[in-house]
């Protein structure tokens, strides 16, 4: 027998469901990744799951990202389409030690340039810490984001999940 | 005195099997059941439901909370010591008085498990693998499969594919499993500059999963700090009930799996979650579940793994419900 992997995307996914029997269906912050990020603005950094300081974000890639840096190591990974991440190893970090999440650098990094991956569906990078990066996506992408909650996150649980 | 010393083991049985005592409990099987006995009951299960749940525990050092084997036996992880119970958790055991509670040190209830899983399981049975690719593990003694109750747990110190890390798999040891055959093995095209050929790094999770050749065993892919993604691939039904000490997070990443979900201290049934592919949801604090894989899946468990949660939880310092909304 021939199986059918099922995977999501943007233009196809089907959203699951939460049968209440002695709950509240917000105990389960359910949503689904292609349905935040077709609502979302590009490069806008939305959490769909929470632990305590750390966050999985997701990422509607359109087109060039602002240049970003992080104090500690974060992990992204391609839920639909496809992207190149380019990485600088910054010559002085400029995220504060110990500060959690990204923050926006402003203008272009000043360092050496550590090289480019070119990442598809399914692929998980790593952005090291301390140095910066930016997405470059020809076509509407989806990025799955594991960090921690940074100045930049969004938080808009009413919207995204299942009440 | 050595932990496999402090073991105790019967002769074997008529079946071949031989029957472990821990401090008032003792466990037995015969040709298709597990027999469980305790000061104030006893109990008796599949063989089969036994040994996945067995398996899963000793390989996951007693998990996160609590690993219930089905709504009677179970552990509880303190982590150093471990919990070995009989209806603790359970409403109709607990109103009869009838449950009981013993507090071991981890290393004595692990090796007598791991001794145990050892001398129970055929050499044709795997409790990792689905029931589609296995031996039934039903009958009188036959062989052991220690290769496969041994397998070593993957947990990556940054990510899969870091220099120096835990490395992809490939067909010499990890050949494509059937309901993956579709997945895309193609890897993600690296440019490094000399020098940066250490942290320019990435790999393909998916082709990864698509090579699992165990179900329902989480094992860590990528750390930030204390935020662990721990991907598995589920097939059939989650070999236990866990009622997990802190907020879980699940991340469906391909195909679907039903959660059934109970309350954690009395089992009584709160909800069911069916996840489709991309969606995302916690398991909170109080819960145990059990999930319901009907074709292989990938689902990427995401978990805290801080060891201040459950003292900061029963302390009423971190919550047991994911956010506020």
């Amino acid at each position: 027998m021939d199986y059918t992997t099922k995977f999501g995307s943007l233009s196809s996914y089907e959203k699951g469901r939460i049968d209440v029997i002695d709950d509240d269906a917000k105990h389960y912050a359910f949503s689904n990744i292609f349905e935040v990020a077709e609502h979302a603005k590009p490069w806008e950094k939305i959490a769909v799951g929470k632990n305590m300081q750390y966050v999985l974000e997701v990422i509607r890639a359109e087109g060039t990202s602002p240049w970003r840096t992080c104090a500690h190591d974060e992990f992204p990974l391609v839920m639909d389409g496809q992207l190149v991440l380019e990485l600088v190893k910054l010559d002085v970090p400029l995220a504060p030690e110990g500060k959690n999440g990204s923050i926006a650098i402003s203008g272009e990094p000043a360092g050496k340039r550590m090289g480019r991956i070119t990442l598809r569906r399914g692929h998980q990078a790593l952005l090291p810490a301390n140095s910066a990066y930016r997405f470059h996506a020809e076509t509407t992408s989806v990025i799955l984001l594991q960090t921690i909650l940074g100045d930049d996150t969004v938080q808009k649980w009413a919207e995204i999940c299942l009440s | 005195m050595s932990m496999n010393e402090v073991v105790q083991s019967s002769a074997p049985n008529g079946a071949g099997y031989k029957s472990f005592t821990i401090g008032a409990f003792t466990f037995g099987r015969d040709e298709f059941f597990a027999r469980i006995a305790w000061p104030t009951g006893t109990h008796v299960l599949s063989v089969d439901v036994f040994l996945r749940a067995l398996q899963r525990d000793v390989a996951w050092d007693f998990f996160y909370g609590t690993v219930n084997f089905d709504s009677v036996i179970g552990t509880v992880n303190h982590y150093g010591t471990v919990d070995l119970f009989a209806g603790r958790y359970n409403e109709s055991y607990r109103k009869a008085e009838l449950d009981y509670v013993e507090n071991f040190e981890s290393g004595h209830l692990r090796e007598t498990f791991k001794a145990m899983l050892e001398d129970w399981t055929n050499s044709e049975f795997d409790p990792f693998a689905s029931p589609a690719e296995t031996g039934k593990p039903f009958g009188e003694k036959s062989g052991s499969n220690t290769s496969a109750i041994t397998r070593r747990r993957v947990a990556a110190n940054r990510m899969v594919g870091v220099p120096g890390d835990e490395q992809i798999r490939t067909d010499a040891s990890h050949p494509i499993n059937r309901m993956f055959a579709d997945v895309s093995q193609d890897e993600p095209l690296l440019e490094a500059e000399p020098g940066f050929e250490n942290e320019v790094a990435a790999f393909n999770l998916f082709a990864y999963l698509s090579r699992s050749d165990v179900t329902w065993n989480p094992s860590v892919v990528s750390v930030c700090k204390e935020s662990l993604y721990c991907p598995t691939t589920e097939e059939y039904i989650l070999p236990v009930i866990h009622g997990n000490d802190r907020i879980e997070w699940f991340v469906q990443l391909s195909d679907e799996i039903r959660w059934e979900v109970e309350d954690g201290d009395t089992g009584k049934k709160r909800a069911a979650v069916t996840m489709k592919a991309g969606d995302v949801a916690a398991m909170p604090g109080d819960i145990r579940h059990q999930g319901y894989s009907p074709k292989r899946s990938m689902l990427l468990v995401w978990e805290n793994g801080s060891p201040d949660l459950p003292r900061l939880i029963a302390a009423g310092q971190a919550p047991i419900y994911p956010v506020d909304f």
